[in-house]
């Protein structure tokens, strides 16, 4: 043990040093309350809503979701749209079918079956859009990203004007969370930007966190069943775990050791 | 095995064993003596099983959902995340599954370092370990390339390029590698295949290795010879099969944790992103198990050098009964050696640390020094040790400093030291 102890001291005073070396570089990330983490962690449905709206509304119409349907809207865990809200806000989209019986491709009401509807018909159309840059799928986005939804939140409300002395070419925007500071998306959100229907105060911040949650459920959409799951697995193990050591106990109390 | 003799109660049983004798090995398993005083590091062997059959049957649900295909892997993953039926579950097991089987596997193996479980007569346990810890590697990297993220292309790109550093002949085995002239489509299918391929050669190579085991016996803390069956032994069932079973659901605790709670935080952020040919990630690193090997390979500046390393570093360890003299096996007595070890312990986990940092200055110093002492402790450190070491008096038998009072202080000492 003393030794175990002695190493550990060393192999951290290592570690330390390297971290403080680059230390340096690391930029903090703003944050809030987070209601989906923790050991009961679940979604504020009220914010997924509202964040969903944000996507629409601005989002939307440079960033795809290729992974989500409608009738995402409408599933336990998620905002819970109900199923008549969910049809109507596929039904909102003009969705591209076909080939038809004469082999013409037409276009009809979306349906819950439908997934999100893309915002370009291809990467390269995105791209020729938006000065090069192509705006990333959204479904993941979270996930994608070494910060999580600190780093999205926080980018979203990291614009500011460049240092100076730093010059920036036409198309792009400084952003102080953006990796090299540099980004090619303009800042999309401004106080009252969008209206919210349950009356909710449409601050920068409060879009950012909304839109933030509501790209966290995309990109985890059975987080909440998750953490259900993992609570009740872990009491099982646990319980199970004491009924086995005290079975232990008693067999191996027929030798005569320790253990 | 051959010492053991059983006969079937039933007729019926009689008649089946002779004929195959699946009977007197189970006989066999429950009451194969076991050293009674082995300690929670050997339960690992068990919990390593039961991680191999985890990744078998999680792998092959997930094989009836994924689509190895370049332009369909990455949405065939996510069709599973979202889609399946607890198709996030089965994926999460299996991902960081990968990552359990890997500490269990480093505290197996360092336990045998310490206990010197891979001393004479048990150097085929040994060496069969290594060759399964060798499939391991190449089927958690195979693994990692399935889903098609940008890791996941990138850290195949980076990998089979290594090959490029044999003389003559290694472009060539590249392009062969591959498929093509880039990791691209053929690659994955036959990554995907190979992937399948090798649990089945560790689960052969497993069962080796506990036949193996079978013949000699459980090595044990004191690392002393033992008469079997005896005092100093215990049947396997039920007093391994249930300490085994505790230590078990311990160890599921925290892999539940794991899958439940932080599913992605042992992978790379970078692998949600899809497969880009055109768009290299800043650092490239491979999983967590694999970063103190990564350190050697990049602590040499020359590339087919490096190779070289990195492979001995590995290949090393199948020399160790050899390479270690000393008679003793437990570093209980072995006042030196428990030193070395536990900065050879310390080494390994600086090669880790500095593997996931880019290779420049201080990381790169810390990286060469820390390459330079892994091969000095096998190469020079063990040999001379076994020669000029004082180790301290060895017990006759277990019973000695399993039931306490022992005459002998040291030994008490050491007891208080290593009772975990």
């Amino acid at each position: 043990m003393k030794n175990f102890l002695r190493i550990f001291l060393i192999t951290s005073l290592v570690f330390g040093l390297s971290v403080k070396s680059n230390s340096a570089e690391k930029i903090e990330y703003l944050t809030t309350d987070w209601s989906f983490k923790g050991l009961f962690g679940k979604f504020d449905r009220g914010a997924l809503q509202r964040g969903y709206q944000v996507y629409t509304e601005v989002c939307s119409s440079c960033h795809s979701m290729k992974y989500l349907s409608y009738r995402n809207l409408a599933e336990k865990g998620g905002p819970e749209f109900s199923i008549a809200e969910a049809k109507a806000i596929a039904a909102s989209f003009e969705v591209t079918d076909g080939p038809n019986d004469d082999g013409e491709m037409f276009t009809r009401p979306g349906k819950l079956s439908d997934k999100f509807v893309m915002p370009y018909d291809n990467v390269k159309a995105a791209q020729a859009a938006n000065g090069g840059a192509y705006p990333p799928d959204m479904s993941v986005l979270v996930k994608a990203r070494g910060g999580g939804v600190d780093y999205i939140y926080s980018l979203l409300q990291g614009y500011e004007d460049p240092p100076v002395g730093m010059n920036l070419d036409d198309g792009v925007y400084y952003n102080k969370y953006m990796y090299g500071n540099k980004i090619k998306m303009a800042n999309q959100l401004s106080d009252g930007l969008v209206e919210y229907g349950d009356g909710t105060t449409a601050s920068v911040e409060q879009m950012s966190k909304d839109v933030t949650t509501f790209l966290m459920w995309a990109a985890e959409p059975h987080l909440e069943s998750r953490h259900q799951m993992g609570f009740k697995a872990i009491v099982y193990l646990i319980i199970l775990t004491i009924l086995v050591y005290f079975s232990m106990k008693k067999i191996w109390s027929r030798i005569e050791t320790e253990i | 095995m051959s010492d053991h003799e059983y006969t079937p109660k039933s007729k019926f049983g009689k008649w089946f064993n002779d004929r195959l004798p699946l009977l007197t090995l189970a006989s066999h398993l429950t009451d194969y003596p076991t050293p009674k005083n082995l300690n929670y590091w050997w339960t690992f062997g068990g919990i390593l099983t039961f991680c191999l059959i985890t990744q078998i049957v999680t792998g092959l649900v997930l094989a009836m959902h994924y689509i190895a295909h370049a332009d369909m892997a990455f949405d065939s993953v996510e069709h599973i995340m979202r889609n399946v039926n607890y198709g996030w579950l089965i994926r999460y097991i299996h991902a960081n599954g990968a990552s359990m089987f890997f500490l269990a596997v480093y505290i197996h193996i360092f336990r045998s370092l310490f206990y010197g479980s891979y001393k004479s007569p048990r150097e085929i346990i040994w060496i069969i370990g290594i060759i399964i810890y060798l499939l391991m590697m190449a089927a958690a990297f195979l693994g990692y390339v399935l889903p098609w993220g940008q890791m996941s292309f990138w850290g195949a790109t980076v990998i089979t390029n290594l090959f490029s550093a044999i003389p003559l002949v290694g472009e060539g085995i590249v392009t062969w590698l591959w498929g093509g002239y880039s990791v691209d489509n053929p690659t994955l299918t036959r990554f995907f295949t190979l992937h399948y391929l090798i649990p089945f050669l560790i689960l052969g190579l497993v069962v080796l290795h506990i036949w193996a085991l079978h013949v000699p016996g459980n090595n044990n803390p004191v690392g002393i010879d033992i008469k079997k069956p005896s005092k100093d032994t215990v049947p396997f069932h039920p007093y391994i099969v249930i300490k085994d079973g505790f230590a078990l659901l311990m160890f599921m605790i925290v892999f539940a944790f794991f899958v439940f709670y932080t599913p992605n935080i042992l992978g790379h952020a970078d692998n949600y992103i899809e497969a880009n040919p055109l768009v290299t990630p800043a650092h490239i690193v491979p999983e967590w198990y694999l970063l103190p090997f990564y350190a050697i390979l990049r602590s040499v500046p020359d590339k087919l050098l490096g190779v070289v390393a990195m492979l001995s570093a590995i290949l090393i360890l199948a020399a160790l009964p050899w390479l270690d003299t000393s008679k003793i096996r437990s570093a209980v007595f072995r006042p030196l050696y428990r030193q070395f070890y536990w900065i050879l312990v310390a080494d390994v986990l600086i090669l880790g640390y500095v593997g996931a940092m880019p290779a420049e200055g201080l990381y790169l110093l810390v990286a060469r020094v820390a390459t330079a002492y892994y091969f000095l402790h096998f190469l020079v450190v063990l040999p001379i040790l076994g020669y000029k070491e004082k180790t301290l008096p060895v017990p006759l038998s277990i019973t000695e400093p399993v039931l306490g009072g022992s005459p002998n202080l040291a030994l008490a000492k050491n007891k208080e030291n290593f009772k975990d």
